[in-house]
């Protein structure tokens, strides 16, 4: 196995376990941890092409990790101020009981 | 594949395995902070010097302290009575499987045709800079609007509304 199958492999696992931990847990925050995991898996796979393709001095592959970190930042402080509201108003952070779009 | 590459790469799954395990959510926000250290190692691991630095910094020192502060703001650290999976668990667990299967028989299979270039590459931070002034300005200015913007946005989604307080 070439190293970068190696990282790619790590990086379909750590977005398969994000997608699985989105999917099936309850609580919101931990479905927002789980979208965090999914994008520093594709960070992931961008380092390593950008590291075992043919032209790294370009710097492509890293400059799109590094605005994709500060996208998911973003990302991350509007989800949580969003679970965090939804909380005070309904006062609870479970999925499955958040069935209604009335507020 | 060196000794140190698979000692990250359990770090990491680990971390991601037991975040999305774990009963108490604030042993799960200290597990993911474990696998963010995972990858920020990994990038250092691959050259990628900047990333993995600034990984460090907005995940383990921003993202992580964010949710534990949503976490302890939603007493989200009680185990609900239903358990803590979603009652469509299975479904779920299924589609990432199924994606896991797709994405490792992908790799897998086209390993001859991906790139591979031995020397390392040298890249140093002037080098960033000096990338970020010119031929990325835009996306970096376009990035700073969106920081700016979400950060407003967050206050205000999560400020208490007026007659809210209780």
């Amino acid at each position: 196995m070439t190293p970068l199958a190696g990282y790619l492999l790590v990086a379909a696992l750590v977005f398969s376990i994000g997608l699985a931990g989105a999917l099936t847990r309850r609580n919101a925050i931990l479905v927002l941890i789980g979208i965090e995991l999914m994008l520093n898996a594709a960070n992931l796979n961008l380092i390593a092409f950008w590291r075992y393709g043919p032209h790294p001095e370009a710097l492509t592959g890293m400059m799109f990790a590094v605005f994709s970190i500060a996208v998911a930042a973003a990302e991350a402080a509007v989800g949580l101020g969003l679970v965090i509201s939804i909380y005070r108003h309904a006062h609870t952070t479970d999925l499955d009981e958040m069935n209604r779009m009335k507020g | 594949m060196t000794i140190v590459f698979w000692i990250l790469a359990a770090l990491t799954v680990s971390g991601g395995l037991a975040t999305v395990l774990l009963k108490n959510t604030v042993h799960c926000a200290l597990a993911v902070t474990g696998a963010f250290a995972g990858l920020a190692l990994m990038f250092l691991q691959l050259d990628a010097q900047f990333a993995g630095f600034a990984q460090i910094l907005v995940y383990i020192g921003a993202v992580a302290i964010l949710v534990v502060f949503a976490i302890l703001l939603t007493r989200g650290s009680e185990t609900p009575k239903g358990g803590i999976f979603s009652h469509t668990w299975l479904a779920g667990l299924c589609l990432a499987a199924a994606v896991f299967a797709v994405l490792g028989w992908a790799v897998l299979s086209s390993q001859h045709a991906l790139p591979l270039e031995a020397g390392s590459p040298v890249v140093s931070v002037m080098d960033i800079g000096n990338a970020l002034m010119s031929r990325y300005v835009l996306p970096l200015e376009i990035v700073a609007l969106l920081l700016t913007a979400a950060m407003i946005g967050a206050v205000i989604v999560a400020m208490h509304e007026k007659g809210d307080l209780k």
